[in-house]
């Protein structure tokens, strides 16, 4: 009877097929977003790590003041104002905005630091090295240390691009059409939870293979031992 | 610049606020204690079932820790405080916020812990276990401690996750600071409320951020 009843709540099929439609939209919509999230948010780190690596005083302390706020702030709270305080001043964003915006920049800030500490890695020898063997700073910089540096950062920057790709469920706060949107969305309508728990499988389908490729990642380049 | 001046940092509405917020900040504060604590202590329980050799006890935490790690924990916490209810079971939203945070952080801790104790040699329990202790000793006296000073800066760093994390709790209308704060702006049409919370956890957040980059400068290293 529990039993029964328990089905009927968490896994009733007929509320399932229904809304499954929506919620693999919420998965496009999701892989969209992580997709973009991750593109431009590595990329944006590489370049400040870089612009770091000539180290011009003010514009590192710059950087080290934006990564650690960007650090030091919650996802959630970035996402909402750029959602619900940016149209004050007369700038809209859409949901998916807001929310690619502020996910990239939380990525950035982790990126940079990340990639800055694989640079710093590289012993200061090499670079001695390669600049007295007429190699200019920018080809030091691109032949010699930064081929080590990113080897280096694999296995740190999988695992925190996937912590923030998860993020993307923040979306839902701001009316993003992904998963978990599409799935309280379905429970409010339908008045029965099954689409929540499918917006949970969809989850689990989608990042179970990410959370192993990160723990093979880990093992294959780990060089510490 | 007098908009900008007028919408995120507007003194009269920061004054009128500010209590609320505080009071949120209080709130964000207690989530904070009962999590992080909660976390760690289910962490470690986690990190020491997956060394037992049984499979009976090692495979189910495996499967544990993999669904939690894959589960974001928004989706979790919507599923305890809108779903349960659906089957009589009604939770507080503090509780369903510290249940929710516990399956999430303890497989998030129990991974950490695991990588510490799997940084100890092996030949360190053999040698602990031939002087006479108990298996139990061996780890409380032997592994454990070294196991965790292995992983601070991995320690340290999720629980900075952890306290971010806690804004999700707003989703469930439990009055933490960014939920005050959003109570806040919806009143006065202004987000220098919001603006207010955000340099509050700057604020309190900033140090532990310092104290992290000094340990991931040295923890990349090159061989």
């Amino acid at each position: 009877m529990m039993w029964a009843r328990f089905l009927d709540t968490f896994f009733n099929l007929k509320v399932m097929a229904q809304y499954l439609p929506k919620i693999l939209e919420g998965m496009l919509v999701t892989v969209q977003l992580a997709v973009c999230i991750v593109a431009t948010g590595i990329l944006a780190g590489l370049v400040l790590a870089l612009v770091r690596a000539f180290r011009i005083r003010p514009v590192n302390w710059g950087i080290i003041l934006l990564v650690d706020i960007l650090r030091a702030l919650p996802p959630l709270v970035i996402i909402i104002l750029f959602y619900f305080a940016l149209p004050g001043v007369g700038i809209r964003l859409s949901g998916f905005v807001s929310t690619w915006l502020a996910l990239s920049l939380v990525l950035t800030a982790f990126a940079e630091e990340i990639f800055w500490a694989g640079i710093l890695a590289v012993p200061r020898g090499q670079w001695e090295a390669s600049r007295s063997t007429g190699l200019t700073f920018i080809q030091t910089l691109q032949c010699v240390v930064l081929p080590q540096a990113v080897r280096l950062t694999i296995p740190p920057l999988t695992n925190r691009t996937i912590a923030i790709t998860k993020g993307t469920e923040l979306g839902a706060v701001v009316a993003v059409g992904e998963i978990l949107y599409q799935a309280q969305t379905g429970l409010s309508f339908s008045y029965n939870p099954s689409p929540l728990t499918l917006g949970a499988i969809a989850y689990v389908v989608l990042f179970v293979p990410i959370v192993y490729f990160g723990r093979w990642v880990e093992s294959r380049f780990a060089w510490r031992r | 610049m007098a908009t900008i001046l007028h919408n995120f940092f507007n003194l009269e509405i920061l004054w009128a606020a500010l209590p609320y917020v505080l009071q949120g900040l209080a709130m964000t504060l207690l989530l904070c204690l009962v999590v992080v604590p909660l976390g760690v202590v289910g962490g470690l329980g986690v990190a020491l079932c997956s060394t037992v050799r049984t499979p009976l006890v090692r495979w189910p935490i495996r499967v544990y820790v993999d669904f939690f790690r894959a589960l974001p924990p928004l989706v979790l916490l919507i599923f305890l405080y809108y779903g349960m209810p659906f089957l009589g079971v009604d939770l507080p939203a503090f509780v369903a916020v510290a249940l929710g945070f516990f399956l999430n952080n303890s497989s998030y801790y129990g991974e950490i812990f695991r990588a510490g104790i799997e940084s100890i040699p092996r030949g360190q329990t053999e040698a602990a276990r031939s002087t006479g202790l108990t298996a139990v000793q061996a780890l409380t006296y032997i592994i454990v401690p070294q196991a965790t000073r292995n992983v601070v800066p991995d320690l340290i760093s999720n629980t900075l996750e952890v306290v971010k994390l806690t804004s999700i709790a707003s989703v469930v209308a439990l009055p933490e600071m960014l939920f005050a704060a959003r109570q806040a702006q919806s009143v006065t049409y202004n987000a220098t409320p919001i603006v207010m919370a955000g340099l509050l956890y700057v604020l309190c957040l900033w140090p532990l951020v310092r104290l992290l980059s000094r340990f991931e400068h040295k923890s990349i290293v090159l061989h």
